[in-house]
């Protein structure tokens, strides 16, 4: 029994000197599933080798599942997480909010000049940074060489809509299970929403007039919804109303799509392991009709630190770590350069390793295409390309979505789909207050 | 249910409910497959059988990428807290309304039930308010109240239902033998309810473990159970079927542990011949 | 023969689980009709005040709310009809004498262990669609067109996802209560020349009342707010074909964060559930005690 208690008593000291020692900081930080974000895990003993006295907490959710309960924790003032995934959706809305912590501050490594313009413009507001994007995207067209060629044809680097008609014609192959293009048409904001919005950018369509009145009725909208109708009821698969953003890419992989425009992100997996089509993938930017403005997106998802958040110096450490040149750097040598966040740093374009990646030149070409705070061709009182910066837009992209889902699906004309739109995106400015 | 029943029959009846039982549990198998599979061998056109690349690194993954043990703790602890806390409220009360019926009984049950009407969804804010107010949130003690309390109508009704099938008489004769009250629930009643109750328990576990609103919604880090663990898989930016797969296969085998061995409780059941 | 000791004795027991459920259907009710008055929307907490019944309005005036109606009617009856009719048949099965009826129980019963959303994304995806699903497969098996089950038949498609979650459930509870069936009275009938039909319809059927009444009120109310099965596949749509009231309430606390708009949807919803449970108490209540 003696000796027992002896060895608790030391082993009681022992614990608590070295638990003096460490004075650890927990934080909590929220993030999304994607590949980068698991990666980013995976490398934690880099970061806890240079800070040892933070820990870290992750909580990993599914998109909408992590934005539904982040923003119910940050306007309830919540306090549950320090370091916050966000995109430049939320970050200007929540910035001028005040309820982020204003990221100017951050150490001279962090070099906040190597961020990409277009992208550090989408996160500050006031001339104040309010988070650190951590990968970025824009969209383009990938497509099937080898289809392009059996068809005798070649896809310009810089196409128009009346280029991707032709090719889609050309390629469509019902019998042979291979259509001409796959486009999203699943309804949310996020999903067919902000493709047909990026989509109505290079048609000269814009959602609101400088007096936020909605623009669904105008010749341009009705251009760019007919063209999006015709292109998918003649070249697209059946049953696209339900297609997103992954089951685009399943279609593809599987050499079912003879084009996608999407995300750039999704050119790593167009061309990983688990597409059956990885070498015959071709990259143009996205098509334009020659008014200016290309058909292609911006988006970054970004750490940001809440105002009332008690650990602000860990958090600012950790976002440090996650999103500067050294892991980039980080990554490249643990797991390749193609596995590298894309779309934030100059620095990583201006890399020769980097620049032998099939498509890094489409993705930064594609992104310094876009500009949130000029997303249209026509001026507009809003930022955001694929989306409007105001808080009511999620609920009104997301109607916006189900109407043009449903016309897709056969149950409405596109002029009563606009009529529609025009109908409840009204209303909802009324009762919000921005118009009369 | 002992019928003498021809070979013949016997054969058609076990065939036909093989046939149904391995029709319904199908997607379940499917998908118990298509965790073993690589990710672009289970989104295979045609469905790859046999032809698939079988593989064991969805399991590996998920196993390293989150901390899945401590995510089972808490659906247990959760699932069977919220029963157990439930069943200690519902059992006195299941046996009054069947015993001891008043005028207004009926109504009282329906009431119950209809606490359960308002959507979740409507009442999110509130409720992560008062949780927020009350330091609930993210704690295994508040996810055991709010789902026991969603279960409680449930845990009663089912009690109620079971209890309505013991035949007064023999609560009688034991009363007329002298037994109080407390002996009568304890000595007489509970042996006789124990199936029904077991059966009322496995479900609500189930239903409990199940959860995946405020279970998602009102936890974060130290409380989240299999329901985050799952949410953490689905639909992202590139398809994780296999892999959602494999994490639900990891989520429901506890379960189906559990209802292998429940289901022997079921089996014994009531045979009220032998009670005569 | 309850005596006036026993009757206090029962009150005390069941004051507990009225007292709980009490405060728990209060505070939240008393919190959300608060809401369902105000303009509240989490990203615009700046703009505030009451706005009397604007919330309500706005729900009776919105082009989806009747067809929401409808659909949540649909879907409640369908699953309704669906569970309890399979449910008795697949209960009377397993019922019988068949070889390893402890884990033919366990397969019956595994779809309710399935996580809804999870349920329905192997519908969706694995069965369902129209290029990769199992459903597809088989058509272009046999030569014809694969169906758009999410696209054409929404609602059906999402009934059936919800009836193969919840059949377990109401098999389940028919199981246990055929068991307290006495074979003495069936073998007594089968001995008199009574057919199987017979035998079903005027023993087997009546004992299962109170079962079949439970299962009914239970599933309803479950039933009246399931939205995470639509969230998955349809979303609601396309359009609306697939919006029930739950799910416009979804979009209105997710999607719009109006938080007075949700709260005002959950209070038409509880009236509605209301409703409701009011026929199907005056139509089912009396099998509760026979």
């Amino acid at each position: 029994m003696t000796v027992t208690f002896r060895a608790l008593l030391g082993a009681s000291v022992a614990f608590t000197l070295t638990g003096a020692a460490l004075a650890e900081t927990t934080i909590t930080v929220a993030t999304v599933n994607n590949g980068d974000m698991i990666r980013m895990q995976g490398l934690m003993d880099d970061f806890y080798a240079k800070h040892p006295d933070i820990k870290v907490e992750w909580v990993t959710l599914e998109e909408n599942v992590l934005r539904q309960n982040v923003t119910t924790d940050i306007a309830t003032g919540g306090g549950q997480y320090d370091v916050l995934t966000i995109g430049t959706y939320e970050v200007p809305i929540w910035g001028k909010q005040g309820w982020l912590a204003r990221l100017n501050d951050l150490p001279a490594d962090y070099d906040v000049d190597d961020l990409l313009p277009a992208i550090r413009g989408g996160l500050t507001v006031d001339g104040t940074l309010y988070a650190s994007p951590f990968y970025g995207e824009s969209s383009m067209v990938m497509y099937r060489t080898d289809l392009m060629q059996a068809a005798g044809m070649e896809m310009p680097e810089a196409p128009t809509w009346a280029d991707i008609e032709t090719a889609a014609a050309a390629m469509h192959n019902p019998d042979a299970g291979v259509y001409g293009v796959c486009l999203r048409g699943k309804a949310g904001w996020g999903e067919n929403t902000a493709f047909i919005t990026a989509m109505s950018n290079s048609f000269g369509a814009r959602w609101f007039d400088e007096n936020w009145v909605p623009q669904f009725d105008q010749p341009e909208w009705k251009a760019t919804l007919d063209f999006y109708l015709n292109l998918m009821n003649s070249y697209g698969p059946p049953g696209a109303s339900n297609n997103g953003f992954n089951e685009n890419l399943t279609l593809f992989n599987q050499g079912k799509c003879g084009m996608w425009i999407d995300a750039t992100v999704a050119a790593s997996f167009v061309t990983g392991k688990d597409s059956t089509v990885a070498d015959s993938v071709g990259f143009a930017l996205a098509p334009d009709n020659g008014l200016g403005k290309r058909g292609n997106w911006l988006w970054a998802w970004s750490l940001a630190i809440p105002a009332s958040s008690q650990k602000q110096d860990a958090a600012k450490a950790f976002i440090n770590w996650a999103t500067n040149k050294d892991y980039l750097a980080l990554v490249a040598e643990k797991e390749g350069w193609a596995n590298v966040p894309p779309g934030t740093r100059t620095s990583l374009y201006a890399n020769e390793d980097y620049a032998k990646v099939p498509f890094a030149k489409m993705t930064i070409d594609s992104i310094n295409t876009a500009d949130p705070n000029n997303p249209s061709v026509k001026p507009v009182p809003y930022v955001g390309v694929q989306f409007v910066a105001i808080p009511e837009f999620q609920g009104m992209g997301t109607t916006v979505g189900e109407i043009f889902s449903a016309a897709l699906a056969g149950q409405k004309t596109a002029d009563q789909a606009l009529a529609e739109a025009q109908a409840a995106v009204t209303e909802e400015m009324k009762a919000s207050g921005y118009i009369e | 249910m002992a019928r003498a029943a021809s070979p013949r029959r016997k054969l058609i009846t076990t065939l036909t409910a093989w046939t149904v039982a391995l029709i319904i549990f199908f997607p379940v198998l499917w998908m118990i497959l298509t965790s073993f599979k690589t990710e672009a061998s289970a989104v295979a056109m045609p469905p790859q059988f046999l032809s698939a690349d079988w593989t064991l690194e969805n399991y590996v993954e998920v196993w390293g990428r989150s901390a899945y043990p401590r995510f089972f703790w808490n659906s247990v602890v959760i699932a069977v807290g919220s029963t157990l806390l439930g069943l200690v409220i519902a059992i006195p009360a299941a046996w009054a309304m069947a015993f001891v019926p008043g005028k207004r009984t009926k109504d009282l049950l329906m009431w119950m039930l209809s606490t359960k009407m308002m959507p979740a969804v409507a009442v999110m804010i509130p409720i992560y308010l008062l949780f927020l107010r009350f330091g609930l949130l993210d704690t295994r003690i508040g996810l055991v109240l709010v789902l026991m309390l969603m279960n409680l109508p449930i845990i009663i009704w089912m009690l109620y239902t079971y209890f309505k099938e013991i035949p007064a008489e023999i609560l009688e004769a034991a009363r007329m033998d002298g037994a109080s009250l407390w002996n009568e629930i304890v000595y007489v009643l509970t042996p006789m309810a124990v199936p029904g109750i077991a059966s009322t328990m496995l479900l609500n576990i189930i239903l409990a473990w199940n959860e995946a609103f405020w279970t998602i919604t009102l936890t974060t880090t130290r409380a989240a159970p299999l329901s985050a663990f799952i949410a953490s898989f689905s639909a992202p930016q590139g398809l994780f079927y296999a892999k959602l797969s494999a994490a639900s296969a990891m989520a429901i085998l506890p379960i189906l542990i559990l209802g292998w061995f429940s289901q022997k409780q079921l089996v014994r059941g009531l045979t009220f011949g032998a009670v005569k | 023969m309850s005596t006036q000791s026993t009757r206090m004795a029962a009150r005390f027991m069941v004051a507990p689980s009225v007292l709980v459920l009490l405060v728990w259907m209060i505070v939240p009710l008393a919190m959300t009709a608060y809401f369902s008055f105000r303009l509240y929307r989490l990203l615009s907490p700046d703009r505030t005040g009451w706005v009397g019944f604007n919330n309500y309005i706005w729900f009776f005036n919105s082009p989806d709310f009747w067809l929401a109606l409808t659909n949540t009617l649909m879907l409640v009856g369908g699953v309704l009809v669906i569970t309890v009719v399979l449910g008795i048949l697949i209960a009377l099965l397993l019922d019988q004498p068949v070889k390893g009826q402890g884990l033919l129980r366990i397969l019956v019963i595994a779809p309710f262990f399935v996580m809804p959303p999870v349920a329905a994304s192997i519908w969706e995806n694995l069965f369902m669609h129209p290029q990769n699903g199992l459903f597809a497969a088989l058509a272009r098996g046999f030569g014809a067109q694969p169906i758009l089950f999410l696209e054409s038949y929404p609602m059906p498609s999402v009934i059936g996802i919800v009836a193969w979650e919840w059949l377990p459930f109401a098999t389940l509870i028919f199981v246990t209560a055929l068991q307290s069936l006495s074979s003495e009275q069936l073998e007594a009938a089968e001995m008199d020349g009574a057919s199987a039909f017979n035998r079903f319809r005027y023993i087997i059927l009546p004992h299962l009342t109170r079962a079949i009444t439970v299962v009914i009120l239970i599933q309803t109310i479950f039933l009246l707010g399931i939205f995470g099965e639509i969230f998955t596949t349809t979303q609601g749509g396309p359009g609306s074909a697939s919006t029930t009231l739950p799910y416009m309430i979804f979009k209105q606390a997710i999607a719009a964060k109006d938080i007075g708009r949700a709260a005002a949807g959950g209070i038409i919803a509880v009236i509605l559930a209301n409703i409701v449970a009011y026929f199907l108490m005056r139509g089912l209540g009396r099998h509760l005690d026979a």
